[in-house]
């Protein structure tokens, strides 16, 4: 048998391992961007003195390497009596991560976004919570697109850093199969191009976006 | 923690500067080299170093560490550790470093250009006297930004056994079972050496919005 058909034999490895980081990368980056557009509703200027602690926090969050946030939660978090498996603490990690670089590309288009539309909606009676809503967040995140697709791609990639903490995902089942029959740049050059093929899907739906976006005239605010 | 373990995180940390210090070196010079080649537009060439870019920017760091540490072996070819761990990082880094030179060298003033041409210079000397020196400055804060991801990213190097200053946390709490005091000593020295990077690319983007004006 050749090494290409041992890994079609064990493509059903293969395909747990994708599932598997697919799941933990959809789950964690939609939370992340909740906790983004928290963030960023939170810098929204009512609350003078949260401000000061969250740009601490993002900034904090930016000095450190994913890694070492992982470890934080699934090492260190069992002193204080808070037991995560690893798979939870991974994804709390990159959705803790993540949500803060979201949060600092929101803040980065904030400041540039033009006060008269939110003195227009004061002035139309708007809540804030509405403003938020209805108008800046739509336009913010249409604007960031670009950004916020590159900070997609760093979360695909910062998913293998699990297999460190033990996760059962698709470079580890690739170094498992490695292990076990020995064909490493076989199996490594599938699991490479299963990543490629989900950033240049990424990258294309990006694209799309831009396409409705200048539809739809967000483009020239 | 008692002082051995002091020194461990310390050793750790300079493994972390020191294998981040070489690819970064190596990453600019190789991303330089390349932009230069992909301006050149060299028909084959050029097809390869765009697959060279796209691929190494999707491929995680972990996953290509892996796969060099593993199937270098099976190509007959002996990689220490360490310079397995160099090597991933540099391929990784080149790439990004590439198109910050190559967008450098496009948005390039043209009259700049145009005047070392009527000046009777070779497009050599033109390269080495006029362009080379703006376009570092031009390139030094995104330059600086990608050194701060590599250094972000080479925790990645500890899957293939390499202590850094990530996994030399799991060292020490085998010891102690105090897991959360190394790994908090850890964070505090990657904000000092990130923060250091940080700062010094606010300085360059000072620099360079004064060369651009």
């Amino acid at each position: 048998m050749s090494n290409w058909e041992i890994l079609w034999s064990a493509r059903d490895q293969f395909w747990v391992g994708f599932l598997r980081t697919m799941e933990i990368f959809g789950l964690s980056i939609s939370v992340a961007f909740v906790i983004g557009c928290a963030l960023l509703y939170l810098l929204e200027g009512s609350r003078p003195r949260l401000t000061v602690p969250l740009r601490v926090f993002i900034d904090g969050m930016r000095m450190l390497p994913f890694l070492i946030l992982a470890y934080l939660l699934y090492y260190g978090l069992p002193s204080f009596g808070i037991r995560l498996d690893a798979w939870w603490a991974g994804v709390g990690a990159l959705a803790v991560y993540h949500g803060c670089y979201i949060g600092e590309i929101f803040r980065g288009s904030r400041i540039t976004f033009p006060p008269g539309q939110v003195e227009a909606a004061k002035a139309h009676g708007f809540t804030k919570g509405k403003m938020f809503f209805r108008l800046i967040l739509p336009q913010i995140v249409m604007q960031t697109r670009p950004l916020l697709g590159n900070q997609l791609i760093y979360a695909l990639k910062d998913t293998a850093f699990l297999v460190i903490i033990t996760v059962r995902e698709l470079t580890a089942a690739a170094n498992s199969l490695s292990g076990t029959y020995f064909i490493p740049t076989e199996a490594f050059i599938v699991v490479i191009g299963f990543y490629w093929a989900v950033s240049v899907v990424m990258e294309v739906i990006i694209k799309q976006c831009g396409r409705f976006s200048a539809k739809r005239g967000f483009d020239n605010a | 923690m008692n002082a051995s373990a002091w020194q461990m995180l310390l050793e750790g940390a300079w493994t972390t500067v020191w294998i981040s210090g070489i690819s970064i070196a190596l990453g600019v010079v190789a991303g330089l080299i390349i932009a230069l080649i992909r301006i050149a537009k060299i028909p084959v060439v050029d097809q390869i170093l765009v697959l060279y870019t796209s691929l190494a920017r999707a491929t995680p760091l972990v996953t290509l560490t892996l796969f060099i540490f593993l199937s270098a072996p099976t190509f007959g070819i002996n990689l220490d550790r360490n310079v397995a761990g160099i090597l991933a990082l540099t391929l990784n880094t080149t790439a990004f470093n590439a198109e910050i030179w190559r967008s450098a060298f496009r948005n390039f003033s043209r009259d700049q250009r145009e005047a070392a041409m009527a000046a009777g210079m070779t497009p050599w000397i033109t390269f080495r006297r006029i362009m080379l020196p703006q376009m570092v400055i031009t390139s030094l804060p995104g330059l600086i930004n990608e050194m701060s991801f590599l250094i972000k990213g080479s925790p990645a190097i500890a899957v293939i056994g390499i202590v850094d200053l990530t996994r030399v946390t799991n060292r020490i709490s085998a010891v102690t079972y105090e897991p959360l005091p190394p790994i908090l000593v850890a964070c505090v020295l990657y904000m000092a050496v990130i923060g250091c990077l940080v700062w010094l690319q606010r300085i360059a983007e000072r620099q360079a919005n004064r060369l651009a004006v």
